[in-house]
């Protein structure tokens, strides 16, 4: 698999993500600066954690807006696999990658601590390394997390089976006192139409060594590379 | 023909704001009461169009494109 990494001004989990990619799974990838555009096809595109453009006017509202994103949008119709982690999950979001928006925490301080998800979805390229229901612990780092979907596309979602994690307590429980954010529904992972793009306010590249104290993020990618290996 | 426009941008109602919510203990901490708050923001564009309409239209897709994401916004646009 060779995956690029997307430098915007102001993202910081770029290197993060380089680095799990390439020296914790064995796999490729190029950081690739967004003015430069994409000059290759890649098997992956991470968008990665930071705050691009200073969460000016919305988290990921102006990277959104960039004419890579354009690039990018093309790629993921292609079936390009696309994560957006963190700030890279609210630009896919405004970008139109994924439904909703990831707008400011119900309580609105920055937040910074591990977190538990159960995971949803064990089909797509994302999470097949997962068992359902399974739960994992990933740093959650973010003012503007909290997930707002209208109800009728939320039934859709649901239906689909498009939402890959929940935040969850220690044993699975699904409850508001788990919901850190205020999100709907707890969702804090959301899968596209074909499953070929997965955004997420958790980060996974914080969590996939076991001297980082949770390795429950390295499935994230080593699916990611299987899945490309096989297609 | 220079236009100057006013575009205002609201969370839709009924829409947690936790920022206002914050602002409104706090007046009400300086001892004054305080029913409702609602926090917008607000855009004056001078641009170029050649009538009110066209600068109307012009506004309402910076609005659509940027401005406002229709999941949680509203907005409204006055030509000056």
């Amino acid at each position: 698999m060779r995956a690029a990494v997307i430098q915007f001004g102001g993202s910081n989990c770029d290197r993060d993500v380089v680095h799990v990619i390439e020296e914790v799974c064995g796999a490729d990838a190029d950081l690739v600066w967004y003015k430069d555009g994409l000059n290759r096809a890649y098997d992956a595109i991470v968008l990665p954690g930071g705050f691009s453009y200073g969460d000016y006017l919305r988290a990921g509202a102006i990277a959104a807006r960039t004419p890579i994103m354009a690039d990018i949008i093309r790629a993921a119709e292609k079936g390009c696999l696309v994560l957006g982690i963190c700030n890279g999950a609210q630009i896919a979001a405004e970008s139109g990658l994924i439904p909703g928006v990831f707008t400011i925490n119900a309580y609105p301080k920055f937040l910074c601590k591990p977190a538990y998800l159960r995971v949803e979805n064990t089909t797509s390229p994302f999470t097949r390394l997962y068992s359902e229901g399974e739960v994992v612990r990933f740093p959650i780092a973010h003012k503007e997390g909290r997930y707002i979907i209208p109800a009728e596309e939320l039934k859709r979602l649901e239906k689909e089976k498009r939402i890959a994690f929940r935040f969850c307590d220690e044993a699975g429980n699904v409850t508001a006192s788990s919901n850190p954010n205020g999100a709907t529904g707890n969702i804090t992972g959301v899968l596209s139409e074909k499953e070929n793009v997965l955004v997420m306010m958790p980060h996974p590249e914080r969590a996939a060594e076991e001297i980082l104290g949770s390795a429950d993020g390295k499935k994230i990618f080593d699916s990611m590379i299987a899945y490309v290996e096989e297609s | 023909m220079k236009f100057e426009v006013v575009i205002t941008i609201s969370l839709k109602e009924g829409m947690l704001n936790p920022e206002a919510e914050a602002i409104q203990r706090a007046i009400a901490h300086l001892g004054f009461g305080v029913d409702h708050l609602r926090k917008r923001d607000q855009y004056r564009i001078t641009l170029d169009a050649v009538d009110k309409q066209e600068a109307e239209k012009i506004a309402g897709s910076i609005c659509e494109r940027l401005l406002a994401n229709p999941v949680i916004h509203t907005y409204e646009i006055e030509v000056i």
